[in-house]
Order: structure tokens, then sequence, then C-alpha cells
């Protein structure tokens, strides 16, 4: 696998030419083509976009809506701006697609608060789309009409996660909800909803103008397409990197240009910890799951200092609405500072902590409980060690 | 919904689909153990202290909110389920101001049921213990957020059951605590201290404010002359208040407060029957103004105004209805009024030696009393309020062995009670004793149900409505009433309240009469009753008032022989110059 670029390619595809052969196309083919390309969500979580759309289209109830999510708040990744920056036609043109597929006239870009600037781009970019008939009202002489606006998120860490968004957009404290209902059926203002990243809707036209079977051949296996990477940390170049779903860490690194190598943080503070010697393995969901960030750690830094500073991240961007994940966060930093203080000195000490992790994993309400101890357990596990051995259980 | 086959714990079983895992694991007979769920309330799902194991899912489900699906195989005591529960609740305990013995609620609260439950005697998770945070004193309810494990009950209580939503979560992670707007406190927004949070409080966040120490005090004081009054629920909660099951004690509750040494052990249902002569008087002279006379200026339709809560809603939800508001004092508080002047003077005691305690199965009667329209006496009409749950911790300080107690009657001049009256304490009993007394007023004879027993406007359901005929011949005065159909409506809880009263204001009903009592059941559901509350709990309750109303020798509030006495020798007439002054009053809008 290797470095490619089709959403960041120099050259591009006229803009509305995916629209244009959506709209002669059915809706459910639309939808069929999506399903095939067998794209997975590219906000972390993975789910199959076409089953999502499948789900909503298929939905009852009047006024659906598609939402995307530029809330872009995993440290260290910021491959959404570039795509706000500089494709917002393709990310419009995708969830017009969206749209039509679904049979949603209504879209909403949920914008992360630090990104206020990149409201006028886009905005231009709207405007022109309307001036041509790709965005506003019947749409290429269609009677499908669909338009988008931006909503301003307030900075909360937590509105990533699909249905706090919703609940954020709906003027509430921002919390996830419980699913079932799930959004494709009951979402915003109980409408059936899809809720998408940024980069999966700007992946969109690439789908339905070359076909699902052209984007299958990208990646590997079911992890299908490239995908962006914000490189950041100890690394020459730093910056967004497109590359094959399956490409090895050590491949990007090669590219970003890595020398020294004691970590990795792939998919964010939310993501996996590896060690210098995993970098043979692959970003795709089945072995290292791909967020949206890797950052990299040389030999001069402390772990304790990154797991601190992580830590430090999720007691602060906890909701606070579930118990595990409200509690366990502070409890796992004060763990990691009582190793620290050398407080803790032995792996059997750390046993319960080790449990609590656990138990975020599989108990806390949304994603981020469930997966804010990763960098807890990875760091402790290959990273530090104990006269009793390594941190891990 | 199909039934569908699901597995729990290795036993297949068949429920119905869609119910949720927590529903079809309680009809298997498997207990899973909840603290943010209760059944009056919306599911939150927040504790995940009901997590159990789905076969095939990656995390655990929380039993509370999630639907069975066909074949669905859950385990709800696996190792990884009883790892994550006692994790949860080691994490809860550790958030928690964990010093029973000085809470309200001790052995009495959910969260100390399940440590005790899942034999938690060591908590690894405890890090500096932390230190109580009385926030805020409003008349009838005290929070303390050092308690709380933002479970939400009480959130969703305000908000669901009663549309006031003045308490909401606010901040995150650790530091998220439940608070007022702007951090104001209770006392400064618009809460109705209906006291309903409290009675759902899992822990003891959220209690009463209590006053038993001026009780005892006064009591203790042989210069004072201590009256009490009991409300109508009271007789049907301080059982169960103290542990024992759910019935009518008010004999044994009259010994026990007699026990307690208070000098006159009186009884509200004795002003609940005159608030009935008053208010029926009131509603019959508002009909004639609007029928006869043609007032433009009288508001019909005419509410009750027993309930503090709901006095306290309307002057700041609808001001503009509050014309609408029968002028009558409640119970309580004409008890007070009269308490320092008529029976004063029965007694031949100096008013101003006179303390009138009241035992009130409400925290917004606590609110009522310190209002400045209740001192029409001259002195604080009604001095201290005790809640239900605050006479059960006196009796148990007083070691009186209530079980065991013989049955007592209530003082003289102010202690005569009929059935009419004990119905007060549940949702549709004030309209039923309204119109047993009113319809014999205007007709001459008893309402025509069997029984007296006025069944449409009893019962639980949110809003209840009926309409009375009246017959062609009526008593000399009330011909203007003739055929005339008397609509009247009947609602308890205050989000039901908000429903009914958007539309009185919109014009889109037309009752003459709506009994609006705040809390959930009536006062059977009051704030200051025994916790737990649920449906269940409520119609116990229900039962036992509606036995107590069927035993009595009187059941019409004119009846009662002590009424007719206070009207002949002091009140001279219902609506006459002395009610006015002392049992009449109204009311102001708030912001």
């Amino acid at each position: 696998m290797s470095e490619k670029r089709i959403l960041t390619a120099a050259e591009q595809p006229e803009a509305g030419a995916a629209l244009k052969k959506s709209l002669e196309m059915t809706k459910a083919d639309v939808v069929f083509e999506v399903r095939e390309s067998n794209m997975r969500g590219r906000g972390g979580a993975g789910f199959p976009t076409g089953v999502k759309w499948n789900l909503a289209g298929a939905a009852s109830g009047a006024n659906k809506m598609v939402i995307c999510n530029a809330d872009e708040g995993e440290p260290g990744t910021f491959k959404d701006k570039l795509l706000l920056e500089k494709y917002a036609s393709k990310l419009l043109e995708g969830m017009t697609i969206g749209g039509y597929a679904i049979g949603s006239s209504q879209g909403i870009i949920y914008l992360r608060a630090e990104y206020p600037y990149l409201v006028p781009g886009i905005m231009k970019v709207r405007e022109e789309l309307i001036s041509k008939n790709f965005l506003g009202e019947g749409i290429l002489g269609t009677d499908f009409s669909f338009d988008v606006e931006i909503r301003m998120g307030a900075g909360a860490y937590v509105c990533g996660e699909e249905t706090s968004l919703i609940e954020s957009l709906e003027g509430k404290r921002g919390e996830p909800r419980n699913k079932p209902p799930f959004p494709v059926n009951s979402g915003y203002l109980s409408r059936p909803t899809i809720v998408n990243n940024v980069e999966t809707f700007v992946s969109v036209p690439y789908i339905i103008l070359n076909g699902s079977e052209w984007y299958q051949d990208l990646g590997i296996g079911s992890c299908t397409g490239t995908k962006l990477f914000s490189i950041s940390g100890d690394v020459e170049n730093p910056g967004v990197y497109e590359f094959q779903m399956g490409s090895t860490i050590g491949e990007l690194l090669e590219v970003a240009g890595v020398k020294d190598v004691q970590a990795v943080q792939v998919g964010g503070a939310s993501g996996t910890t590896i060690s210098a010697g995993e970098l043979d393995r692959k970003l795709s969901f089945e072995d290292l799951p791909p967020g949206g960030s890797v950052i990299v750690f040389n030999s001069s830094r402390n772990m304790m200092d990154v797991l601190e500073n992580f830590l430090e991240f999720f007691v602060h961007e906890s909701c606070g609405q579930c118990a595990p994940c409200r509690e366990g966060n502070v409890r796992l930093l004060d763990t990691a500072r009582a190793i620290r203080g050398g407080k803790i000195t032995s792996r059997e000490e750390l046993k319960p902590f080790f449990m609590l992790a656990e138990v975020m994993k599989l108990g806390s309400k949304c994603g981020l409980g469930q997966t804010s101890p990763n960098c807890f357990v990875d760091i402790i596990t290959k990273f530090i060690d104990f006269p009793d051995g390594k941190g891990g259980m | 919904m199909p039934n569908v086959s699901v597995t729990i714990n290795g036993v297949t079983t068949s429920v119905r689909e869609g119910v949720t895992i927590l529903d079809s694991c309680k009809t298997a007979g498997v207990e899973i153990p909840t603290l943010c769920y209760h059944p009056d309330l919306s599911l939150a799902g927040n504790c995940r202290m009901c997590l159990v194991e789905v076969e095939g899912w990656k995390t655990l489900a929380i039993a509370c909110v999630t639907p069975v699906t066909p074949n669905m195989v859950i385990n709800t005591h696996s190792k990884k389920v009883r790892h994550a529960r006692r994790t949860v609740l080691k994490l809860l305990l550790a958030a928690h101001n964990v010093n029973c013995p000085e809470c309200e609620r001790n052995k009495n609260c959910e969260l100390q049921e399940l440590a005790e439950k899942h034999n938690i005697t060591f908590n690894e998770y405890q890090t500096s213990p932390k230190p109580s945070s009385i926030e805020e004193v409003s008349p009838g309810i005290m929070r303390d957020n050092s308690r709380c494990i933002m479970c939400t009950r009480c959130v969703r209580t305000c908000e669901e059951l009663q549309s006031v939503a003045v308490i909401r979560p606010v901040g995150r992670s650790a530091s998220v605590n439940i608070s007022t707007f702007m951090d104001l406190g209770l006392n400064n927004v618009p809460c109705t201290q209906c006291g309903q949070c409290i009675n759902r409080c899992p822990t003891g966040a959220l209690f009463e404010t209590s006053e038993i120490r001026q009780v005892w005090e006064a009591i203790e004081d042989p210069e004072k002359f201590v009256v009490v009054q009991t409300a109508p629920a009271i007789r049907v909660g301080i059982a169960e208040a103290l542990g024992l099951p759910t019935d009518r004690t008010t004999g044994k509750m009259v010994a026990a407060i007699r026990g307690l040494g208070f000098d006159r052990v009186l009884d509200t249902d004795f002003t609940a029957d005159l608030t009935i002569i008053e208010e029926g008087h009131e509603l019959i002279s508002r009909l004639k103004k609007v029928l006869v006379d043609g007032d433009t200026d009288t508001a019909l339709p005419m509410t009750t105004s027993c309930s503090p809560g709901w006095i306290k809603f309307i002057e700041h939800k609808y001001p503009d209805l509050l014309p609408n508001v029968s002028s009558c004092k409640s119970p309580q508080q004409m008890f007070g009024a009269l308490s320092k002047t008529y029976l004063a003077g029965k007694e031949g005691v100096d008013p101003s030696k006179v303390i009138c305690v009241s035992i009130m199965p409400c925290t917004a009667k606590k609110y009522e009393k310190e209002r400045p329209e209740m001192r029409d006496s001259g002195y604080k009409d009604v001095d201290y309020v005790l809640t239900t749950r605050e006479l059960a911790s006196m009796i148990q300080e007083a070691g009186i062995d209530f079980d065991n107690l013989h049955d007592e009657k209530y003082d003289r001049w102010m202690g005569d009670s009929t059935g009419a009256a004990v119905i007060f304490g549940a949702t549709g009993g004030v309209m039923e004793a309204a119109l047993r007394t009113a319809y014999e007023i205007v007709t001459g004879q008893e309402i025509p149900f069997e029984g007296l027993n006025i069944i449409p406007v009893r019962g639980m359901e949110g809003i209840k409505d009926a309409a009375i005929t009246m017959p062609d011949k009526m008593a000399s005065g009330f011909e203007f009433l003739a055929g005339v159909t008397l609509k009247v409506a009947v609602v308890h809880g205050l989000a039901n309240t908000r429903k009914l009263m958007d539309k009185v204001r919109a014009g889109e009903v037309d009752y003459h009469f709506i009994e609006i009592m705040a809390c959930p059941g009536g006062c059977l559901g009051g704030g200051g009753q025994p916790i737990p509350t649920n449906p269940t709990v409520r119609k116990k309750r229900s039962d036992a008032i509606y036995e107590e109303d069927a035993v009595l020798h009187f059941r019409k509030s004119h009846a009662n022989p002590e009424i007719q006495l206070l009207y002949a020798e002091f009140l001279k007439e219902p609506l006459g110059h002395k009610s006015h002054e002392l049992l009449h009053t109204h009311y102001t809008k708030r912001d």
C-alpha cells in the first residue's frame, strides 16, 4: 500500500459531475453504490456509510436530515480542516448526494467552535453551487431541492459523538443519548438523520463517479478507499497525507520523514499507542483503527508526560453524564500521577485501575468513556517498567 | 408486539418484543440493580448500575433502556457483569459523601442498600472523603450536593412531572453538579417547593428544611400552648414512614402525637371541611354573578387553592389567571388563623402563647406558612410545619411503639372530621367533597351518586373531568341553577396542570370548577410523604384514604358538628365578615 491522492489530488473532477450522475440514478441505486463501495465512516467509529444511508432512507418520518460532523476535536487531527478549507465544494456535493439518497432537503454542517474563520469560505462555495443550480431549489431541473446551513459548536469534545452533536444542535446540553433509537430513525428533532464525517461526504462524489468496484480496489480487504491522516509530533514534514487503507504506520512515517520513534499515537488521544516495534501494523479497522491523527513521539519524550496530558484532556472533556467516564477518568489521572510521584510502584497496586479501565470500556455510555482508557492501558503496558514486570496485567 | 424468546441466565423464556431487558428480567424473577431508573420518569441510562452482558455485544448493555430482540441471550451476573457493577458502585460511592449516620436518608437510601447487597467493605477508588456542601436553604427544600450521584431523577421529576424545570446539570466531568439558573438557589428561581425531587432522590442529596428542633423546643416550653394539626394524607402515610404496611392508622397516629407532648391534637380535616363550605359558597356566588348578573369581571373556571405548590406555580407561570383562583386559604392556613383566634378563645389561652404546628405531606406548606399574607390572626398563623417523615422521626426518637398503640381520638373544637375532608388527600377528593356539599346546598338533596361516591373524579388519570346537570327543582334562592350542567375538571401534577391551564387560557375549555393538586396523586403523593414513591405506593395510599371515607360517620363537610358550632358561635355565615378577615386571601404575580 502506498500514498495515493484522490480526495487531495491536484486534478479534481468537475464540480457537480457526481451530483449530476446521481440525479440520473435512482435513490436506491445511489445508496447501493455507496454500500457496495464498503466505505466505512471516516470519523473514527467506522460504521459502513451505505448501511447508515439505507436505514435512514427506509426510515419513516418527514423532514429527514443530513448532518455533517465537522466538529473535528480529536487531539492531533486537522485533516477535516484541510477539506473544509480547500474541498468544500466536494463536501457540499457529497451532502447533496446524501440528501438525494435518503430523501432529505436539509443539511447542516456542525462546525467546530475553533473553526469560525472557515465559515466565509464554505458559504462562498455554497453561493457558487447555488448559482450553478447544484444546490438550492429544483437542483439541475429536477424536483429535488437541498440546502446546507452551518451551525457552530461550542467547544465540547463530546459533541463529536453523533447523538451529543444532535443534542447540541437542538440547543441542549451536549450529552450522548441512549441508543436505540438510533439517529437514522430518530435523530435531530426526532427526524430520521444521517450524521457523517467531513471526509466521508467528500469521498462520496468519487465513489459515484468512478463506481464502487473502483473504490473497493483501493485499500485492503473490507477496509476500502483512501484515508487522510494528520501527522504531527516529532516528524520532519508534519501535515495531512492521503494513503490507501491498509498502509502500515511505517510507510506513513517514512513519507513524513521520521527518524527516531519511541511511540506513535494512532487515532488521537482516544486511539492506540504503539511502540517502535509495531510499525508494520496496518491502518485498518481490523488492526489499527485509523481515526484522523498520527502523533509521533521520539525517544526524548517521557511517555508518562504524554499519558498525563491525554488524561487531563479526558477529565476536562467528559460530559459528566455517566458514572464510569465521569468518575473513571479522574481516577486514571490520579493513578498516572501517583505512578510519577512514586506512590504506586508495582503492577499489583495497579490491578484495580486496569479493572477500572476495562469497566470504562465496557460500561460507558458513549465512545468517549469507552476509548479514553486506551492510552492508560497502552502506555503503562508498553512503556512503563515496574520491579515486578511491565505495567500490563 | 409479538412475543419473542430470550434466554436469561441460561433459562429461555418468552417475553413481549420491545420490552426492556430490565422488565423482562423482572418478569423472570431476576433482579437487576438500578439507581437512575424510576418508574415515574423517562429513561436516563446514566448510572450504569444495570449493566448486563448480551451475547455478541462488544460492550455491556444497560438493562433499563435496551429492548429485547428475538433470541437475545442475556447474562445478568457473569464475571464481567459482576466486576463492572461493583466497579461502578465503588465509583459512585467514592464520589459520594459517605457519612450515613448523619444523613436524613440513613437506612432508606438506594445507594446504601446497593452497597450492602454488593458487600462493599473496601473501596480502592476512594480518595479523600467528600465534605458536606449544603448549598442553600429554601423554606421547604435543602440540597447537599456532596451526596448527589448525578442520577438526574430530580431533574427529570422537575421537568417531566412538574414542567417546572428549575434544576439542571451544570459543568462537566467530575465537577458536574445539579444547579439552578446562575446558581441562584431554589429560593430565587420559580421552584414551587413541591418536593417531588426529594421523593425521587435515591440518596440524601435532597431533603426537607427540618423544623423538628423548633417543635421539640416549643413542646418543652411550659409557657407555650402547642396545638398540632394533621393533614388528611398523614393518616395513610405515617405507618409507611415508620416502616409498617400502608394502612389508615388515624387512631394510633393521634395517640403517638399526643404521646410526644402536644397540648392539643387537632385535625386539618376540620378546616378541610371548612374550606368546602367557604369554597362551595364562593363557587355558587361566582356562578350567580356570571349566570344571573352577567358580570364579566368574575372569573370562571374557579380553581382550588389548597395546594401551595400550585399557588406558587400559577404566580410564576399564569399570573394572568390569578383571578380564577379561589380566595379561600388552604386548610392549613385556615386552621392556623382559627387556632389563634377561635380556639384560643374556646380554650381560654392567650393567643400569643399558642404555637400552631402542622403535620403535612408537603414541603410547599413550609413555604406557604412563611407567606406575608398568612398573618391574619395577628400572629404568624402557622408556626412550624413538619412533614410525615419528620413526624415519624420524632415518634422514633421518643421511643413510641406505634404499632402497639391503642386508638385515641382528636381533641375538641377543631378535631371533628368527615369523610369529605379525608379524601382531600387524594386527587379528586376536594372536588368530590365540594360536590357533595354544593349540590346539597343548591338542590336541597344529596348528590345522586351511589353511596356518595363520585367515581368519575377518582383515580390516577392525569386530567379527569365530569359534568353534573342540576335538576329542575332547586332549593330556594338557587333557582338560577335549574337545569344547568356543571362542568368540572380534576388535575394533579404540574405538567398535567400546565396542559389544562394552557387550554383555560386559550378559552378552549368551559369548565366551571377545577381542582388542582401540584403533586402526582394529590397530597398522598406529596413531597413530604414517605420515600419511595411510585404508582403502586400511591395506589395503596389512595385505597386507604377512600376506605377511611367509607367508614366515617359523617361524609359531608356541612354535616361536621364542630363546623356547625364554629359558624353558630364565631363565623356566623359562609363568606361573612369574619371569614373574609381570617379565611380568605389573594395572591401575587411573581417573575
